[in-house]
């Protein structure tokens, strides 16, 4: 597994709203190990589960040793939050908010260079290790150990994913949605890399969409470097041009970031690449078979 | 969220950005009025639509009088223009933008837009002006100088110059150029905007350097902090229902298929989408209703999806994560008892409580085709419309 393990101690950013406080309840229950939490004016109080409320970030990792944050943190102050994560040299932030406005993730990710804290999101999912912990809002239960990993732009196609991998008696190491969003902490040869080195993982799933050409770079990345097999997709091929599907990353503009290119660099560099996205599981449960 | 030339160069005007002289008219009355009160004899009536291409379409005109406006506006006005970028059906013109004719000596391109490799903004040039950039870019990348902002610092006087330098400007065109520039940049920037296109930008014949067209896009996640920007918004620009999807906070886009698909989640809903096509059928629209799907956003997206007469099907695909599969269930038999659906409708639920969701379907009183498997509710959905 990476990213996520048994060592991992969390502060939720953001624990005393509404999804902050219901999404760590479902954490608590699932195992994960969350330590802290942090809402600007409420340090000292204790939320009903009895995690305790930090001022900042800081603090909270001073007084509880939290290595890994989660953020709830709605889209105008999530930035701020990033950087507050990453000033107090958190191994890895995870911003689940939706809705961040570009400009301000351009200054986070300029923060961010050669700083220590590696950084997940934002507008995804979480990441989770089975049995070990999870970190963000993806449903616990559909998940089983194992040894494949998933790395996905999507929520909902990833968890559809995870279930198909889970029906075939197919676990999984760990899961990371890397967010919908065109400016992201990780994308897919930063976690294809921790996944290589992973002894924890013998294959990955891999599901893009439409727009930039992360898939692309990451293909090209794949067939120098990566030495287990990937079974990808890529959801958007019917998504007409111009339009953002849902996602603020998922448009095709100038010509660029279409299905159809990125599943010819995937098919290009020896990738197997399911055509329909019912076909996930049972492609890599071939391939694993082999 | 896009706007329309002649909003785009309002906010240029207001950072001391070179354009045109010129204004806004939705009737040939207002073009003359607007061209007489121009200190010139010669005009240009452009169509304002959202889209490019409009010179070829037949929406751009130049007057060599006043009685040619007029009749140049009246013209273009509800006019339909089909353009590369509008789809067949085309755009209908509302709006007029009369400028001052402006003596050229040179075409050249400027743009800003968000570089997803590196994380920063990115300002290009390039001397083919006029021509379409994504071509330029196809077939002659070399043509395309970049300098990148670092977000920090901002762009520097020097990067100024040595993209004035790489179209070929001389003397004191190049401080214009310059000039140019720092105030483009501070448009794009106060402004939260994902793209600002000027094609062309040119040199006039007194050497000027000047915007003779302007195209801006938005991030729509800063509007919140924009409430000028958002009063730019041209709702006849839009197709209604997706305007009134967005209404009920649904991410809505028509297409031409006949399947109608409702789908939790953005990444699933196109996949939901691809498969359809993969079975044989035309998705008739990309919906995702979200998290939360309950009776209201279901109802609400049932009335969307059934506006399209197009639509001889619908396929409902629900992972329940958080959200359980038997309240999804519940979410749509309520929905329609408020919404009448008369096309078959598929549902395909997964996740949390899935069984009891299909149970509660099947035992009720409308006529579902319930699936279990993705693969399985595509086969179903296609199947339904070539009875």
């Amino acid at each position: 597994m990476i990213l996520v393990n048994n060592d991992t101690k969390l502060v939720v950013q953001g624990i005393t709203g509404s999804e902050g406080s219901f999404h760590t309840t479902q954490m608590l229950e699932y195992g994960t190990q969350v330590v802290a939490g942090v809402t600007p004016g409420k340090g000292g109080q204790k939320t009903e589960a009895g995690v305790p409320i930090f001022n900042t970030v800081q603090e909270a990792k001073n007084i509880t040793q939290a290595n890994t944050s989660v953020i709830f943190v709605p889209p105008p102050f999530a930035a701020d939050a990033i950087m507050e994560a990453v000033d107090a040299d958190l191994d890895l932030v995870i911003c689940i908010t939706e809705g961040i406005p570009t400009a301000d993730m351009v200054k986070v990710h300029e923060y961010m260079a050669g700083k220590k804290t590696r950084m997940v999101g934002p507008n995804c999912p979480g990441v989770i290790s089975p049995g070990a912990g999870k970190i963000g809002i993806m449903p616990g239960f559909i998940h089983q150990q194992g040894k494949v990993g998933v790395i996905s732009r999507s929520g909902t196609l990833t968890y559809e994913a995870v279930h198909q991998l889970s029906s075939r008696g197919i676990g999984q190491s760990t899961c990371i949605g890397i967010g919908g969003d065109p400016i992201i902490g990780s994308n897919f040869i930063d976690l294809l890399d921790l996944f290589n080195r992973d002894e924890g993982t013998d294959a990955v799933v891999m599901i893009g969409e439409i727009g930039g050409t992360a898939e692309e770079e990451a293909a090209e990345w794949a067939q120098k470097n990566f030495t287990k097999p990937i079974v990808a997709f890529i959801a958007g091929t019917t998504a007409p041009p111009g339009r953002r599907m849902g996602h603020a990353g998922a448009i095709i503009s100038g010509g660029k970031g279409t299905a159809s290119d990125k599943i010819a660099a995937l098919k290009a560099a020896g990738i197997a690449v399911s055509e329909s996205p019912a076909g996930i599981g049972e492609l890599m449960e071939e391939i694993l078979n082999k | 969220m896009n706007i329309h030339e002649y909003q785009a160069k309002e906010i240029f005007r207001k950072y001391n950005v070179p354009v045109p002289n010129g204004g806004v008219a939705f009737s040939a009355e207002e073009a003359l009025s607007v061209a007489k009160s121009l200190d010139s004899n010669i005009f240009v009536v452009k169509a304002q639509i959202h889209a490019g291409g409009r010179g070829k379409a037949g929406g751009v005109k130049i007057a060599k009088n006043l009685d040619e406006v007029t009749l140049y506006a009246n013209e273009i006005l509800g006019k339909t223009l089909v353009t590369h970028q509008t789809g067949p059906a085309g755009k209908t013109v509302g709006r007029l933008l009369v400028e001052e004719g402006i003596d050229i000596a040179k075409e050249l391109y400027m743009g800003i837009v968000l570089d997803r490799q590196t994380g920063q903004f990115v300002f290009m040039v390039s001397i083919e002006g006029g021509m379409e950039i994504e071509k330029v870019a196809s077939e002659a990348p070399e043509k395309i100088i970049k300098e990148w902002i670092e977000p920090g610092i901002g762009l520097q006087a020097f990067q100024a110059r040595k993209l004035a330098y790489a179209l070929g400007l001389e003397g004191v065109q190049v401080r214009e150029a310059v000039k140019f520039m720092f105030a483009l940049w501070d448009a794009f920037n106060a402004s939260d905007a994902s793209l600002v296109e000027i094609n062309p930008l040119v040199v006039t014949g007194s050497g000027d350097v000047m915007a003779l067209d302007a195209k801006m896009n938005f991030d729509d996640n800063a509007l919140y902090r924009h409430s000028d920007i958002l009063e730019y918004r041209d709702l006849s620009e839009e197709e209604p229902s997706e305007v009134e999807a967005s209404s009920y906070n649904l991410n809505y886009i028509k297409l031409d298929g006949n399947v109608g698909c409702m789908v939790n989640g953005a990444g699933l809903a196109m996949g939901t989408m691809d498969i359809i096509k993969l079975y044989g059928g035309e998705p008739a629209n990309f919906l995702d209703v979200g998290g939360v799907a309950n009776p209201d956003t279901v109802s609400n997206g049932f009335r969307i999806i059934m506006s399209d007469s197009n639509v001889k099907a619908v396929l409902i695909n629900i992972f329940g994560g958080i959200v359980r599969c038997d309240r999804v269930a519940m979410g749509i038999i309520l929905a329609l008892e408020k919404v009448k659906v008369d096309v078959p409708i598929v549902v395909r639920l997964a996740g949390t409580n899935a069984e009891e969701g299909a149970k509660l379907l099947a035992s009720s009183d409308i006529d579902f085709i319930v699936a279990t498997s993705l693969a399985e509710a595509a086969e179903k959905v296609t199947a339904a419309i070539k009875e």
